[in-house]
């Protein structure tokens, strides 16, 4: 199914940063620009939805069996050979659920960044780049092969790069911004690399191809069809370095872990946050990191050929989650916070790719990009409230001054801590359930996933603990900031006109809290798009995204034909991964009818156990952050915390030192100086050493000039008179 | 025994060498256009010589053509040797070393 909407969703978003760029930088007029740029994501978003729902629409919301996507070819890009990769976009139900929040989202933080920037110098460039970022994203998440995703995928960063840096004249934004893109190219090497060697893989087995879907108009494969045959690869260290699909999941979940800031390649992400809050809550939070996932996800059908990559980005996941949790706890600047927080979840995102729930992965980041996307501008309008501070210790007591801003971050704060209802607990509680009940795919014994599960329970306990000492240190308590401000009162002499009105905090306008109300209403609501069957009256609400999304991704169990491999046989020692949970996918209904055979009534008793435990560890996490941050909001942590293990520290002297001395004394001083320029230098000398030797003939001595005239002439006539007149006859 | 070809050959080299040896020697510059003319002639003596013993025209003209460059490089050259003789005031080519006035 063709249709030409579609790329008129990526390209909107690009007219709209090229008018900004052209045009708006001319009328510096902030109502037009923010027109242009909203507009034209709102344009995207109403493409968007309508290819997605409509009937016969991407998701084919009411054709459970159909996968087609919706396509839009336009133009070969490159034909060499057999490689192949085209200008080409393909909506499919998981592009287009992803294509959804994104162009949704993106227009609600649009809306709010009109609101936050105002007044900026900058406001056309901001919107430029925003709009620019927004066609990067959609084209990163709408490609139909991998060289296009990496388009769109070079595209964030860059964009990525210029709003961290927006604020040029502070140096610590252009270094962040410089950390952000630097970070990133080693994760685009492990995407390039894993990209090539795929080609390399579906070249060998008769079908070369980078692309993800079998397109009826060109012809071309999917490659995830021709790897479908393959068998599961074997489990072990060796099978990384072997050069088959296991090595193409691993390179490619490098390139995951650069986007999405997963150790060991977390580090610019809290950077990060030197760039406008609007940008934070975008980029850093709801989009762009998150575009890891997806492409893990994408490649679903790679990873289940890959169990020993699987299980590298489950313990990855689960280590991030856990290490950024308790960073976030001891942060005082509120963004950070709010970064760490988000590299937390997304480890919770990679958890679960790597223990075969794809779906949940996806649905969690759909919940996060709500509830993050909030909590990030919320933070933004605190921001704005408190006249640009960030750091919370200066804080309290806002929820009078700013009502609605608390209102919304409340909603929030409890989605990510995992309150039933609210978003974050369907969606944390899905992957938590998915990783207890994770199969031995992918991982060497039957305790691992109990131990991935703790680990996430752990993380989800100080999660919600860190989130409340956020909000108790910013929105109750005693006023710091006039304390603080009674002190300093020289050093913000610049404000002197009218100190006093400006320090008093205000409720921001409604261009900023309409985006905020929106999130909050989706981060209270949006989890129930995905209410596991367990959860549910006898499958009211249907886990729609399950629905939606299980029949595009590949699932590791799904190879019984292999039986060596998977299903049967004695590795699974757990409990069987559900094929599929709930009423929803179109294979469940066919066989089974209404779906409730594939419940069992004991793990339904399990997952409802577990559900029950997920509400107490996150009541238990807001109690104990309550109880002990309530009192003492200024509590001191331990510094190894407030210094995030000191990782940037290690990192200089164990990466960047090293690389800076070996390029300033090994490169520069020693080859540069002494070998190129040494060469150089000697080969002049040599010339020039020659030249005053040779130079004596050239006295100025006519008569020696005559002498050498003579002694060449003889010279000639001697050699005619020794050889003969004819000697140089050939 | 009338007069043999070897005899004007040797007779040329003579005065060739004599020229060569001349124009290194000297230092005077007029002394060295004198050689320079002397090797010359030596030339034009050997060219005589053959033409004559050949019974061959061809030599006899190179020698017209080689007293006309005589004339012309004594032209040019005696201009050069005044100019130079007026403002280094010598006629000595050890003075005349650098490449310019």
């Amino acid at each position: 199914m063709d249709n030409n909407l579609l790329s008129l969703i990526i390209f909107a978003p690009l007219a709209g940063a090229a008018i900004n760029w052209f045009v708006g930088r001319r009328l510096r007029n902030e109502k037009f620009i923010g027109l242009v740029a909203c507009g034209s994501i709102a344009v995207s978003t109403v493409i968007a939805f309508y290819l997605a729902l409509k009937p016969g629409g991407a998701l084919h919301l009411s054709d459970p069996g159909n996968t087609t996507p919706v396509f839009d070819h336009l133009w070969t890009w490159i034909q060499v050979g057999k490689f192949r990769a085209d200008f080409g976009l393909a909506m499919d139900r998981l592009s287009g659920t992803y294509a959804l929040f994104v162009t949704f989202v993106g227009f609600l933080i649009h809306v709010f960044a009109v609101g936050y920037m105002r007044g900026d110098s900058g406001f056309y460039r901001f919107f430029a780049y925003l709009n620019l970022f927004m066609f990067s994203m959609l084209t990163l998440v709408l490609a139909d092969n991998f060289l296009l995703m990496f388009v769109g995928w070079e595209g964030v960063g860059l964009c990525s790069y210029l709003l961290i840096g927006f604020y040029m004249d502070l140096k610590e934004a252009g270094n962040a911004a410089k950390k952000a893109f630097i970070t990133n190219r080693v994760g685009d090497w492990g995407f390039v690399m894993g990209v090539m060697l795929l080609f390399f893989i579906t070249s060998a087995a008769g079908n070369a191809s980078i692309s993800f879907f079998d397109h009826p108009v060109t012809g071309v494969t999917s490659a995830f069809n021709v790897i479908s045959s393959a068998a599961v690869e074997p489990f072990g260290w060796h099978a990384i370095f072997a050069g088959g699909l296991t090595s193409v999941a691993v390179l490619l979940f490098i390139g995951a872990a650069g986007k999405s800031a997963q150790i060991p390649l977390y580090v610019w992400l809290p950077d990060a946050m030197a760039g406008p809050t609007p940008v934070s809550a975008l980029i850093h939070a709801a989009t762009m990191v998150t575009a890891g996932v997806y492409m893990i996800v994408r490649c679903s059908a790679i990873y289940v050929h890959a169990p020993t990559a699987m299980f590298i980005v489950a313990v990855i996941g689960a280590a991030t989650a856990l290490f950024a949790a308790t960073i976030g706890l001891a942060q005082n600047d509120i963004k950070k916070v709010l970064a760490y927080s988000t590299i937390s979840q997304l480890g919770y995102m990679f958890l679960a790719c790597g223990v075969g729930a794809f779906t949940a992965a996806i649905f969690h980041v759909i919940t996060h990009a709500f509830f993050k996307a909030l909590l990030f501008l919320g933070s933004g309008s605190v921001i704005t409230g408190m006249h640009h501070e960030q750091d919370m210790r200066r804080m309290g007591g806002l929820k009078k001054y700013m009502p609605i801003t608390f209102a919304t971050m409340l909603t929030g704060w409890l989605a990510i801590s995992g309150i039933p209802i609210f978003a974050g607990f369907f969606s944390k509680d899905e992957i938590l359930w998915k990783t207890w009940s994770a199969g031995s795919f992918g991982l060497p014994g039957p305790m691992w996933s109990k131990a991935l599960w703790a680990v996430g329970a752990l993380t989800a306990l100080l999660t919600a603990i860190y989130m409340t000492r956020m909000m108790v240190m910013t929105f109750w308590g005693s006023e710091r900031f006039r304390d603080v401000h009674a002190d300093d009162h020289d050093a913000t002499a610049h404000f002197n006109n009218d100190a006093h009105h400006v320090h008093e905090p205000h409720e921001s306008p409604w261009l900023m809290t309409a985006p905020l109300i929106v999130l909050a209403i989706l981060s209270l609501a949006g989890g129930l798009i995905g209410v596991p069957y367990a959860l549910s009256y006898r499958g009211h609400p249907e886990n729609y995204i399950e629905r939606t999304l299980e029949p595009v991704i590949a699932k590791a169990s799904g190879h019984a034909e292999e039986p060596s491999a998977s299903e049967t046989g004695p590795q699974w020692l757990s409990p069987k991964p559900q094929a599929v949970d709930g009423p929803p996918a179109f294979t469940t209904l066919d066989e089974h009818g209404a779906g409730e055979a594939s419940h069992s009534p004991d793990e339904i008793r399990e997952e409802r156990l577990l559900a029950l435990l997920s509400i107490a560890i996150a009541l238990a996490g807001i109690g104990a952050g309550w109880a002990i941050f309530r009192k003492r909001p200024l509590l001191q942590l331990p510094r190894i915390l407030e210094n995030k293990y000191y990782v940037d520290e290690i990192y200089e002297a164990a990466i960047i030192n090293p690389i800076k001395v070996g390029s300033r004394e090994g490169l520069w001083k020693l080859f540069d100086v002494g070998v190129i320029d040494g060469f150089l230098h000697s080969l002049g000398d040599a010339v020039k050493e020659t030249g005053k030797v040779v130079r004596h003939l050239q006295a100025g001595f006519v008569r020696g000039y005559a002498a050498i005239i003579l002694l060449g002439a003889l010279a000639v006539v001697a050699f005619f008179a020794y050889y003969g007149v004819y000697a140089l006859r050939p | 025994m009338g007069p043999q070809l070897s005899w004007y050959l040797a007779l040329s080299a003579v005065l060739f060498t004599i020229g060569a040896v001349g124009v290194i020697v000297k230092r005077n510059v007029i002394a060295m256009f004198m050689c320079i003319e002397l090797m010359l002639n030596a030339v034009n003596l050997s060219f005589v010589a053959f033409s004559s013993f050949f019974q061959d025209v061809t030599g006899q003209l190179f020698v017209f053509i080689v007293m006309t460059v005589a004339a012309a490089e004594a032209a040019v050259g005696l201009g050069i040797i005044i100019t130079i003789f007026r403002n280094r005031e010598s006629l000595d080519v050890d003075d005349a070393n650098i490449l310019k006035l």
